[in-house]
């Protein structure tokens, strides 16, 4: 009894303290990290137990030197096996549900085709498969922010992000601190994968299939945008940045780029 | 007793004509257990070369830009890797050599129900390896990975790519054929009066396992055919730019390829099933829950596929579908790992090589079924999808868990194999660098993926140097490792003491046997063995006679 109060501690104190995550900047990320924990902390407790058990027996029950003779002649314990098929199922229930509340929280269950998009562009009566990302229609709404649309279009070995807002191509997203960002993703080529560490968020960019990927950085900062789909020889360099900035700063850069300036790409 | 159809096989003309001696091994053999070492010493020289391929890929990562190979011979490298691994060394030999080792003497039969498909089924194995890894000299190799999503398959050189799709047709023919021979073997050629329910766990993991190769390998090559003609003759199943699907072919890949990790992993299971009971001197814990959570896990396998696709083109209710199917396969793996520690509580453990590695088995899948689990959860699987986190998970579970059993069950059976002892203070060596090394090399790749390495990169972010050199070093070590291994199998079968019929004083049929055992498996009748397991004081007088009497257990009812 008090083995197991101490590993449940343990393992909620591992869970809760050691940080293995990286920076996070955007609103869905702080919402992933309580998600993080609390696995970790379940898992902590799981994987002591069981190590503590194992090394427990074999030292326990090792055979002596010169030792003869058998184990016990137990061949199961009905309510025992009753026991350690009710505990994981109890478990894994509570994670599935917890996880899906978490998946709720970011935005998960929101019907993609009829988030605020206006991509006037592109087919509207195209399936649209979706990322996650907090979340664009309903808070969005309510707070009177309209989310910022950005088309996506991934290449071996760069991503282009056009700004239909200005008509601006470029090769690196510039995205204003607290506004919603919705992003309509397709490959001109193989398929390709947005991700963001910082932002918990990745979403496959395919080709002949667009892909929606939501999110609300807030954290000012430079972060990494890194394909994480196997593309081509260079996939490992197939990288950009991400600029999360202050709206004002945002603002002068979309004017000085807009239109006919269009940046380096 | 006239009760083994195919002990005809073994005794008229086409086996007498067989060469005798270590050259039956190099002989399109129909023993039983000639195949099974054939596939044991096979798969591990691909082992061997797999080995060599990741060697090259943890020293390309040991400095963050790509320095020591081309970019695309680094993604050769990787395909080959995975491939082989899995398709040439896991597969063939958890399934392959012990399963034809074993499974007859488990049963009461002289042979394999087929054994002409059982050699046929090996002797597919070495050209398609061959071709496989000479298709790097020739016309360089596939390089889109072990999964070779399209487009990025179709639209890389064709060449390496079709061979690549041949060789993997072969394996996964070779696979069929061994899944048909044993689902018939355990069904057809059980001895009289064995029952279901008395067969050791083996038979049960491979039962279960052949189902699973049975239903989902033929989907994986109907796929891959369909994936060749869109590269040699331009059709557009998979190709957008002719209106095909590239979501379609990643349903369809993982439809085989999900329960490809169970086949992996339960025949190690039933392995492990196997060595626990012998070294604790103690029954297995359970063993009708085992069998029963063996078939839960396969009903289950089969259904959990689109967790690898998360972040591809998964409208919601799919996600979440997958997500609860995946979590609870956990609930019947967690019951085995419960059963097997409770097999050794309370018994009597020789701390020999064979236990330390299943122990070591058992701590890394644990790991590697938390995280998991964890992969499961689509909020938590979509940060870490596709990176290092992912690379160290299946490696806990396919290195730690898998690979670890493989060695285990060469330290148990080795002497019946041979007829020789193994030295255990090597086998412990090797157990420990081997430990060490792995965790060494996979568990700080949980961290690197959390913190932002993709997976089948050759080159990073600087920040993630130091880790990668770290798990560097734990390859290294890993690679150390394998030289006390083979220096110990090669000098114990000229130096090793000798062993005799039954040195763990087992109490399966293969252990009632001389060893190395006779064309017939028995000299005499076979053996009934209704209690595989029946070791403890209660039992004791039975074991008594066992030892002192070996060629007639008082478990045999002749
Ligand atoms: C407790 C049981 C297990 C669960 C819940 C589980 C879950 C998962 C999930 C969700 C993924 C996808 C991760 C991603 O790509 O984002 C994954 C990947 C993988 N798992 Fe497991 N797994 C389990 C056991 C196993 C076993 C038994 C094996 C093999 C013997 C295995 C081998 C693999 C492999 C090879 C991959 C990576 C495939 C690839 O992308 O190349 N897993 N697992
Ligand atoms: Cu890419
Ligand atoms: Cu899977």
């Amino acid at each position: 009894m008090l083995a197991v109060a101490c590993l449940i501690a343990g393992g909620l104190w591992i869970g809760l303290h050691v940080n293995l995550l990286p920076d996070s900047a955007s609103v869905n990320a702080p919402i992933y990290d309580e998600l993080f924990k609390v696995l970790f902390s379940i898992g902590a407790i799981l994987f002591l137990g069981m190590l503590g058990l194992v090394i427990y027996s074999l030292i326990r029950f090792r055979r002596r030197d010169g030792e003869t003779g058998e184990g016990i002649a137990l061949e199961g314990n009905l309510p025992l096996e009753i026991l350690w098929t009710a505990i994981p199922a109890v478990v894994v229930l509570f994670v599935g549900l917890y996880s899906y509340d978490i998946y709720e929280r970011m935005g998960g269950m929101e019907n993609m085709n009829q988030s605020s998009h206006d991509h006037s562009s592109m087919k509207t009566e195209q399936r649209i498969w979706g990322g996650i990302g907090a979340s664009t229609s309903q808070l969005d709404s309510q707070r009177g922010l309209n989310p910022l649309p950005v088309e996506v279009t991934a290449m071996q070995f760069a991503f282009l992000f056009h700004y239909p807002q200005g008509d601006i191509l470029t090769g690196e997203l510039h995205v204003p601190i607290g506004r919603p960002v919705s992003m309509k993703m397709e490959s001109n080529d193989v398929i390709h994968a947005f991700w963001v560490p910082e932002f918990r968020l990745k979403q496959d960019v395919i080709p002949g299939q667009p892909t929606i990927l939501n999110f609300t950085p807030n954290k000012v900062g430079k972060y990494p945008i890194i394909c994480a789909e196997l593309c081509g020889p260079y996939h490992g360099g197939m990288r950009s940045t991400v600029v999360v900035e202050e709206p004002d700063a945002f603002d002068s850069w979309l004017s000085k780029n807009s239109k006919q300036t269009a940046s380096e790409t | 007793m006239t009760f083994v159809p195919s002990s005809e096989i073994n005794n008229n003309s086409p086996q007498s004509l067989q060469p005798k001696g270590w050259l039956r091994y190099f002989s399109f053999s129909l023993d039983h257990k000639v195949i099974g070492l054939q596939y044991l010493v096979c798969g591990f020289v691909f082992y061997l070369i797999g080995g060599a391929l990741a060697s090259a890929i943890r020293i390309e990562l040991t400095s963050p830009i790509s320095d020591f190979m081309a970019r695309d011979v680094y993604n050769q490298v990787l395909t080959l890797h995975g491939t082989i691994m899995i398709f040439l060394w896991i597969v063939p030999v958890v399934n392959g050599a012990f399963g034809n080792y074993l499974i007859p003497f488990y049963v009461g039969a002289r042979d394999m129900a087929f054994p002409r498909l059982n050699a046929v089924a090996f002797w597919m194995i070495p050209p398609a390896g061959l071709m496989l890894i000479s298709s790097y000299f020739i016309t360089g190799a596939a390089q889109s990975g072990w999964t070779a999503y399209p487009p990025l398959s179709i639209t890389t050189p064709a060449a390496g790519q079709i061979i690549w799709i041949i060789s993997v047709l072969l394996l996964g023919g070779s696979s069929i054929f061994g899944g048909i021979n044993f689902l018939a073997t355990i069904l057809k050629l059980r001895r009289p009066g064995l029952k279901l329910m008395q067969l050791p766990m083996y038979c049960w993991a491979m039962f279960g396992t052949s189902i699973l190769v049975v239903l989902s390998t033929p989907v994986l090559a109907g796929t891959l055919i369909l994936l060749s003609f869109d590269i040699v003759a331009h059709t557009g199943f998979f190709n957008p730019s002719l209106g095909g699907n590239v979501i379609v072919y990643q349903h369809l890949f993982w439809f085989y390829s999900h329960p490809a990790v169970y086949i992996m992993v339960l025949p190690a299971f039933g392995l492990v099933s196997e060595i626990l009971p012998v070294h604790c001197k103690k029954p297995l814990f359970g063993y009708t829950t085992m069998v029963y959570s063996i078939m839960a896990i396969v009903v289950l396998g089969l259904v959990v596929w689109a967790h690898h696709m998360f972040t591809s083109g998964t409208p919601p209710w799919m996600r979440l579908f997958f997500t609860i199917a995946t979590s609870f396969i956990a609930v019947p793996t967690g019951i085995k790992f419960f059963n097997w520690v409770a097999t050794l509580w309370g018994g009597k453990i020789s701390l020999n090589s064979a236990v330390l590695f299943s122990c070591g088995f058992i701590i890394n899948f644990v790991l590697g079924g938390i995280t998991g689990v964890a992969l499961a959860q689509v909020p938590f699987d979509i940060h870490v999808h596709d990176t290092y986190f992912v690379v160290a998970h299946f490696h806990y579970i396919v290195y730690g868990g898998s690979v670890f059993v493989i060695f285990s069950s060469i330290y148990h059976w080795y002497p019946k194999f041979t007829g020789k002892m193994l030295n255990e203070n090597l086998g412990r060596f090797h157990f420990l660098i081997t430990f060490v090394g792995f965790n060494l090399c996979f568990a700080p790749q949980h961290w690197l993926g959390l913190n932002g390495m993709p997976r089948r990169v050759a080159e990073y972010d600087p920040q993630f140097t130091f880790v990668n050199q770290l798990s560097s070093l734990g390859a290294l070590l890993m690679a150390i490792s394998t030289i006390p291994f083979l220096w110990n199998i090669i000098q114990s079968i000229f130096k090793g003491e000798v062993a005799g019929d039954n040195p763990w004083e087992g109490l399966t049929p293969e252990w009632l046997t001389s060893s190395p055992p006779p064309v017939e498996n028995w000299n005499g009748p076979a053996p009934l063995v209704t209690e595989p397991y029946g070791y403890g004081a209660v039992k004791k007088e039975a074991l008594d006679e066992t030892t002192t009497n070996k060629t007639e257990s008082p478990k045999q009812t002749e």
